[in-house]
């Protein structure tokens, strides 16, 4: 009884904050609507018994929302996301794309031929057969994906700062210390 | 789920957090008025100026701002002490704690990142320019003290080979972690004060900015904003007790005792120290904690897992 409350107070609240982000006329409201909507969904992962991913969920995308905050207040036009402005463009598409999505996966849903439960729920802590997961069969994915990430993460830094190596140490890389306008707290 | 307190004890949670941060903050109030009037005896009453203060807030007309977003700026406020209450859920006072999930560590990590949505929630709403640049110091102080904190974290997990509160706890019946962790437990301590923006850390809220991230929020905001973030830095710097000072461990006493003087002990170090240190800008600790704290704590979570990989 009281898991279906919980399952159905967070789902309905996953959903209507979700469908609010579309609503909403201001970036930051958008954004932690979005924010809210996660946590829900983090709340339900919980529910379902794995209790590590649900609260690694809430806690990442606490972070990820509020840097995204400022990304979306930063990058958006009519002078920036600071003013009100309208979470949606292009309505009549987007409705049509939506039904169309939304059709597919319910059409999917339904006819795939879904295989029947093997066994039981293992005894083990569910924390350690994701760690054992991803530290065992799935490595080479995980290293994958680690190494690709970070060189993303790199690669747009490089991309998107305006300063280089030359700016910082002069033409022939020989000022020390580097000429930054804002002087970090190791001194280099 | 050992050690799960009965519901009494859960609903006292906010009230036993409460009067250790107002002990805290008395005790700040002392130092500052003595170190302005010399040690005379009349700065002991200063210990009552956070309730003084909190009063006279509450009587405090509210002030509105033009064109403000309230409904985001009071959820920013109303976080603060809220995080701060759920990260105290799994914190042992020496009975047990409200609650010993298996996931404790990681449930307190995540209830102080929300500080990072508060403080800028709270900057945003009051439709002000120098309070939302708190907001994004906070922000950026985040991104610097975060990872560090999060290897501290894992480091006292590691030793404890459990995410879970009471496990680390058990772990240190023989040897306290801070003795083979102190990289780990001066990087937590140094977090736990950041993310409670308070002390050395207390840049976005500075006074360069009037105020920044409360700049505009009186009477019961302010008091919730202000009060929050005591309430915060008390759970954090109490939570350095069971992660490395073997929380109720210890000879003779009984195990609260023990928790309440290490507790004590900790918040009294912190609130003395912080005279002694400078401000600490934030794009100063950025690089610190880049470049040499994220290197010294793998450093320390490698040791204690060759250490935890032979035993």
């Amino acid at each position: 009884m009281l898991g279906d409350t919980v399952f159905w107070v967070l789902s309905v609240a996953a959903v209507v904050s979700g469908a609010m982000v579309f609503r909403f006329d201001s970036m930051p409201r958008a954004t932690y609507a979005l924010l809210l909507s996660l946590l829900c969904v983090g709340g339900l992962v919980i529910q379902l018994g794995l209790d590590y991913l649900g609260v690694v969920v809430i806690l990442m995308m606490t972070i990820e929302m509020a840097i995204m905050a400022v990304f979306m207040v930063m990058f958006m036009m009519n002078p920036a996301g600071l003013m009100p402005m309208s979470m949606v463009h292009n309505t009549k598409g987007a409705a049509a794309v939506c039904a169309g999505v939304f059709a597919a996966l319910a059409v999917g849903i339904l006819l795939a031929p879904w295989p029947g439960r093997a066994g039981t729920m293992p005894d083990a802590d569910p924390t350690k057969a994701l760690g054992l997961a991803l530290m065992g069969p799935q490595m080479l994915t995980m290293m994958t994906l680690g190494v690709t990430l970070f060189a993303t993460i790199v690669s747009t830094v490089v991309l998107a700062t305006r300063r280089g190596r030359y700016d910082r140490f002069g033409d022939d890389l020989r000022t020390r210390p580097a000429d930054d306008p804002v002087r970090g707290g190791v001194g280099r | 789920m050992a050690d799960t307190a009965p519901l009494g004890a859960v609903l006292a949670v906010p009230f036993a957090l409460a009067v250790l941060a107002t002990a805290a903050a008395g005790f700040d109030a002392v130092l500052s008025a003595r170190a302005e009037r010399g040690s005379g005896g009349r700065a002991l009453r200063e210990a009552a100026a956070p309730m003084r203060e909190s009063v006279r807030l509450l009587g405090q007309q509210r002030r509105r701002t033009n064109a403000a977003d309230p409904l985001l700026g009071r959820l920013g406020i109303a976080l603060v002490p809220v995080a701060a209450v759920l990260a105290a859920a799994v914190l042992p006072w020496g009975w047990g704690a409200a609650t010993d999930p298996a996931v404790g560590v990681v449930w307190f990590n995540a209830m102080e990142a929300l500080a990072w949505a508060a403080v800028w929630l709270a900057g945003w709403g009051p439709n002000s320019a120098l309070s939302l640049i708190g907001g994004y110091r906070f922000l950026a102080q985040g991104l610097a003290y975060e990872l560090p904190h999060m290897f501290a974290l894992t480091t006292a997990a590691l030793g404890a080979e459990s995410l879970g509160v009471g496990d680390v706890v058990r772990a240190q019946q023989g040897l306290w972690f801070v003795v083979w962790m102190p990289v780990a437990f001066v990087v937590y301590l140094l977090s736990a004060m950041a993310m409670a923006f308070w002390g050395p850390f207390g840049q976005p809220l500075g006074r360069d900015l009037a105020g920044g991230a409360v700049l505009e929020y009186s009477g019961a905001d302010r008091l919730l904003l202000m009060g929050g973030r005591w309430l915060l830095f008390a759970v954090t710097a109490a939570f350095s007790v069971p992660l490395f000072l073997g929380g109720g461990n210890g000879p003779l006493l009984p195990p609260w005792l023990w928790t309440l003087l290490k507790t004590a002990a900790v918040l009294g170090l912190l609130v003395a120290g912080r005279r002694l240190v400078p401000a600490v800008r934030m794009e100063r600790y950025m690089e610190v904690a880049w470049m040499v704290l994220v290197p010294l704590t793998l450093l320390q979570a490698l040791a204690v897992a060759v250490v935890v990989r032979n035993r």
